[in-house]
């Protein structure tokens, strides 16, 4: 039921109108980030602020909404923000990527191919590639302005020297139809080849840090690497354990002190999906979610397996 | 004076929100055409797409041009009671509406800066029709190829050439819309 004493989706139609002209802009200069004037959100900085301005500006009371927070539907991040816009815009959430409109995500790309008309809203941190090369907005912004990217080529080429490899494993930097760098936000790189021709639109909305951007569908949207130190989209050599993917990005969860882990699919809707269609894997015989196992060991609640 | 107050969104938070979800599914994906049937009736010659897509994006923060013959005192009261948007000439406007005749010549629109290339203008073409037939689109938002009735080619090629600067488009007609950002490559079919 929706909450009455709020507009439609929690902001006022001034700020949705200032927010959607900085989305349009965004999509219309792909990876380009758009200054827009964030609003303070009833959840702290941090939180996805950015990303539920996003969200609340493109809802349509006939939208079905899914949050995922670190591929899970069920963490305190998620529920919380799914709550929000049930409450304030009386829109359906679902926990199916397949059946969702709009998904609001924080540092994972569903595992299931998104769709033409879905639309992907990223939670940002720190939208600025350069940044931590680079501390002043000045020369950031001069830097994108004259496409002069070579300190992030070095910041790459500095990790080969030191590691043998690029060490960077999440928010990967990436160039976006060849113009602009752009953070993809703290996903892993092994969900940076999805960003690339999705038929979905990808929206991005840093709310501290007051910035927009997009990648329209069908976009071309490339991980920066060296010839000879190709782009490696890695994972953990390992099968889920719950429903034994090979090809899902997967969560290690240490389950005693004794050396004893287990390895779990990040996103709980792909997994569970798998296990309700028989798929099983090396601890799969006990029908209980990701999250359920982790809880069991910090306490929060009863174990309810025999690995337990 | 009843014209001038009627006409707008009668539930604005939920109207506009459909409204800007066309308006984005648009700008999104090049060559495809939107409809925006609503409760929005602006005063002729405005369209009803134009109309309402003004009245989901122009604020007073969002200095509007009206091009020729949509200069009308009707549109200007409407458009002034409905959005508060402030009337200006083409070089300060954030929206510009009119025919594509009436538009020229562009080079008086904004195109950004290469620090602010989101600062450019966005145009608004009333045309007669809309289809999916004409010029041969591509680029970001489009699976290979689309096609789209445009009124010319060259000025649009010479506006994608110099993206990341470069006005976006809007193309109205009746109550159909399509959209036509900077970063879309337009060829002669």
């Amino acid at each position: 039921m929706t909450d009455q004493s709020y507009n439609f989706a929690y902001l006022d139609e001034q700020t949705k109108r200032m927010i959607r002209r900085a989305i349009l802009k965004a999509v219309a200069v792909p990876g380009y980030q758009v200054p827009f004037a964030s609003r303070e959100m009833p959840m702290p900085y941090g939180w996805g602020t950015g990303g539920v301005q996003v969200t609340a500006a493109c809802l349509m009371p006939e939208d079905v909404l899914k949050v995922i927070d670190q591929g899970a539907d069920d963490t305190t991040n998620a529920v919380s923000i799914r709550k929000f816009f049930q409450r304030t815009a009386g829109v359906a959430t679902t926990e199916a990527t397949s059946e969702a409109t709009i998904i609001q995500t924080r540092h994972r790309i569903p595992e299931q191919a998104l769709t033409a008309g879905q639309i992907l809203v990223y939670q940002v941190p720190i939208p600025e590639p350069l940044r931590f090369l680079e501390p002043r907005e000045t020369e950031t912004r001069k830097m994108h302005s004259l496409e002069e990217y070579g300190l992030m080529h070095v910041k790459l080429y500095e990790d080969i020297a030191r590691h043998g490899s690029i060490a960077t494993a999440y928010a990967y930097p990436v160039k976006v139809e060849g113009r602009y760098v752009m953070d993809p936000s703290p996903i892993p790189k092994f969900d940076n080849p999805k960003l690339s021709d999705s038929p979905a639109l990808q929206l991005f909305g840093a709310g501290r840090e007051q910035r927009i951007y997009a990648v329209p569908p069908f976009t071309r949207v490339v991980s920066l690497d060296f010839d000879d130190h190709p782009f490696d989209p890695s994972k953990a050599p390992h099968d889920c354990d719950l429903c034994g993917a090979s090809e899902s990005y997967l969560d290690e969860v240490i389950t005693d002190d004794s050396g004893g882990r287990m390895f779990v699919c990040s996103d709980t809707d792909f997994c569970r999906t798998r296990r309700e269609a028989g798929h099983a894997g090396r601890l799969g015989e006990a029908q209980f979610s990701s999250k359920k196992i982790a809880n069991s060991f910090e306490g929060i609640c009863p174990p309810t397996g025999d690995e337990a | 004076m009843t014209a001038t107050l009627s006409g707008g969104f009668r539930d604005a938070p939920t109207q506009s929100a459909r409204a800007f979800r066309a308006i984005l599914d648009a700008l999104s994906r090049p060559g495809t055409i939107q409809t925006l049937s609503g409760p929005v009736t602006p005063p002729a010659p405005l369209s009803q797409a134009a109309g309402t897509l003004l009245l989901t994006l122009a604020d007073a923060t969002t200095p509007l041009h009206l091009a020729g013959d949509l200069d009308t005192p009707a549109v200007r009261d409407w458009l002034t009671f409905h959005s508060g948007a402030p009337l200006v000439g083409a070089g300060d406007a954030a929206f510009a509406v009119g025919t594509w005749d009436a538009l020229l010549p562009l080079s008086r629109f904004f195109i950004g800066t290469s620090e602010y290339p989101d600062r450019a203008a966005t145009l608004i073409v009333e045309m007669q029709d809309l289809s999916p037939n004409g010029a041969r689109l591509s680029g970001p938002g489009i699976d290979g190829h689309a096609f789209l009735s445009l009124p010319e080619v060259t000025a649009f090629a010479a506006n994608h050439r110099l993206s990341p600067l470069g006005f976006d488009c809007f193309l109205t007609a009746g109550d159909r819309l399509a959209g036509l950002p900077r970063s879309t490559r337009v060829e002669a079919a």
